[in-house]
């Protein structure tokens, strides 16, 4: 169950790789960084200004919104078309920033902190099994999320507009999309949905600074669905949560932690498009 | 302006081009010689690195600078030339021998992570070395008995045939002589086949494999070379520290590694002695800096947000790094008053997806 529901946390931030990967083909390396900040917003909606619960979720992903379509807009445009490469070294770039940023900020800082959820400590007893509400509202609330994304990107025509955008820029110039904002919208989404798993991850291992790196083990999740699909990401975050909750309960001390890049590895290796990845072939 | 007439073939290969090269180069040769002389203390141990971290730019420049394959692993092959070295130490090996063998084991290692290399394209390459960097860590944390876990190994002095060398000046020597070699390498490699199927593979696999390079056995040398190098590297900054610890190679040290390629300049060996000299002098000029400011108004974080925001401004306003600006004021002054700003622009691009190949 703590398995299922901390994969639930890597398949948000694998989802935010995906989306950005979906539409603009590079990999954004500070998505844990995003997500950090938006657990540092959520803090300060929620116990500077005493905000309710839900208030503060929507404040977090709001304010976060407008940080990744910023980072877009300023960083990321001019290096449009440019390789992938140059692209994931800015957003490295990037992440050093928004952590030596945070730890200036007076109130945040280098300490860690936890906000309240409603669902603390509480705990349903179905025929049973003993289940913690916070896991299941973590689970829930992904779930949910991750519906309306597919949705959104299967039949909306600003979702379909992003992955054209994403299969060839020119051409899609020419059929009239807007790249660019089509590509700062997608950056605002992602870091959208960043603040959220940053929320729901909280009341597991509290906010830090530092929290932003279980964004590299989102990278195995992200890999192991397949680069480029919003089911695969999840269904990536989830096995590669339940692959780490039985390491660490079976295997001696120590593969825990590396389980991720053991069965990312592996994946790499011997399907490297993923389970969901699209193996359509270029027709000529 | 100067013009290069070209009257013979054999002036295609010459290590220098032409008599001002020579003369610059031997200028820093003998500055670089001297500098026990000139340079403080302090500054000698800041050499130290700067040598040693070229010697690991060198690696890395060859793998991503001149094949295209870029590799946040870097730290891990550092990590275990300096495992070697103090492990073939400790059993009494001679340095010559050690060093020798540290490089050797790299370059297997580099070999082995090489091959799913010829299966992963870009971003997956990539992400595949982050992978092998964070699992090389664990390992090297976990297994107690042989690298004595999170207490670290401690390394004695380097000794070559009897030879102590303790002080400064000597270790200084010995990263200059390694340096020296290993640069040499990779200018000969550069100028062999071998480089010119690495540089073709660069700008595109598709036409290399055309032109019969191959692909799988090129790749793999140039992340065994790379690898080796960077061995050599890390069998060096081992003996500086003389101490070492796994959390002296996380991924972060991987991402500072390839710091040192973007920011010197991609695809120039000289970009990678700039790039390592930048990357050591930041953090000096950064505490120097701090030392003018105003108490309390520089907390802990300054230095990640300047890194990180000098990082995003190369990569946008000098894709070419500190080269690529060396290049430019010289192109100004030959061109004097010809020279345009548009000369060194970067093509329009449009991405296209690697997915639907």
């Amino acid at each position: 169950m703590a398995g299922v529901s901390l994969g639930c946390v890597y398949a948000l931030v694998a989802l935010g790789f995906v989306l950005i990967y979906k539409a603009t083909e590079t990999v954004n390396f500070a998505q844990g960084d995003l997500m950090m900040l938006g657990a540092f917003f959520a803090l300060t909606a929620s116990v500077m200004m005493g905000w309710p619960y839900w208030a503060t979720i929507l404040f977090a992903i709001t304010v976060m919104a407008v940080v990744g379509m910023l980072i877009e807009r300023i960083v990321l445009r001019p290096v449009l078309g440019q390789p992938a490469f140059t692209v994931v070294m800015i957003t490295i770039g990037v992440g050093y920033v928004m952590r030596g940023v945070v730890t200036m900020i007076p109130g945040w800082g280098t300490d860690t902190h936890q906000i309240a959820t409603p669902f603390a400590e509480a705990i349903w007893n179905v025929g049973g099994v003993v289940l913690p509400v916070q896991q299941l509202g973590v689970i829930a609330m992904t779930a949910a999320l991750c519906a309306v994304l597919y949705l959104f990107f299967r039949f909306s025509r600003l979702g379909v507009a992003m992955q054209a955008t994403s299969q060839n820029q020119l051409a899609a110039y020419y059929m009239g999309i807007p790249v660019r904002r089509v590509n700062m919208m997608i950056w605002g989404l992602s870091a959208g949905v960043a603040a959220f798993a940053g929320i729901l991850l909280a009341p597991a291992t509290f906010i830090h600074s530092n929290m932003g790196f279980i964004g590299l083990k989102a990278f195995p999740a992200a890999v192991l669905g397949g680069f480029g699909s919003v089911p695969g990401a999840i269904v990536g975050g989830l096995i590669i949560g339940v692959v780490e909750a039985l390491a660490g309960y079976y295997l001696p001390e120590g593969f825990k932690d590396v389980a991720a890049y053991v069965v990312l590895l592996v994946v790499l290796m011997v399907r490297p498009s993923g389970i969901f990845g699209e193996t359509a072939r270029k027709k000529v | 302006m100067r013009f290069i007439f070209k009257t013979d073939y054999e002036q295609d290969i010459r290590l220098f081009r032409h008599g001002g090269q020579r003369f610059w180069y031997g200028v820093l040769a003998v500055l670089l010689l001297l500098a026990p002389w000139w340079a403080g203390e302090y500054v000698m141990s800041q050499l130290h690195f700067i040598l040693i971290y070229s010697i690991v730019g060198f690696g890395l420049m060859m793998l991503t600078g001149f094949t295209g394959q870029v590799s946040l692993g870097h730290a891990a092959f550092l990590a275990v030339g300096a495992y070697t070295e103090a492990l073939l130490q400790a059993a009494g090996v001679p340095f010559v021998i050690s060093i020798g063998c540290a490089a050797l084991f790299t370059a297997v290692l580099g070999l082995i992570v090489g091959l799913p290399a010829l299966r992963l394209k870009g971003i997956y390459l990539t992400i595949a070395t982050l992978a092998f960097n964070v699992i090389v860590e664990e390992i090297i944390a976990r297994w107690h008995s042989l690298t004595g876990g999170n207490e670290g190994k401690h390394l004695k002095p380097v000794q070559i045939l009897g030879w102590k060398l303790e002080s400064d000046a000597e270790f200084y020597y010995l990263c200059l002589v390694l340096t020296v070699i290993c640069c040499l390498a990779c200018v000969n490699l550069l100028r062999s086949p071998t480089g010119r199927a690495f540089v073709a593979i660069r700008d595109s696999e598709v036409s290399a494999s055309c032109m019969g390079v191959h692909l799988a056995k090129y790749k793999t040398i140039a992340f065994a070379f790379s690898a080796a190098l960077t061995g050599i590297g890390g069998a060096l900054y081992a003996h500086k520290l003389a101490f070492i610890s796994p959390e002296q190679f996380t991924l972060f040290q991987s991402i500072e590694l390839i710091t040192i390629v973007i920011l010197g300049g991609i695809g120039f060996l000289h970009g990678a002695v700039l790039g390592a000299a930048f990357i050591i002098v930041l953090p000096q000029l950064i505490s120097i800096a701090k030392g003018w400011l105003p108490e309390g108004l520089v907390p802990a974080g300054m230095q990640a947000v300047v890194f990180g925001v000098i990082l995003v401004l190369v990569i946008i306003f000098e894709p070419l790094g500190l080269y690529g600006r060396w290049l430019k004021i010289r192109a100004w002054f030959e061109l004097f008053p010809f020279y345009r700003k548009g000369m060194f622009r970067r093509q329009k691009s449009y991405m296209k997806s690697e997915r639907l190949r």
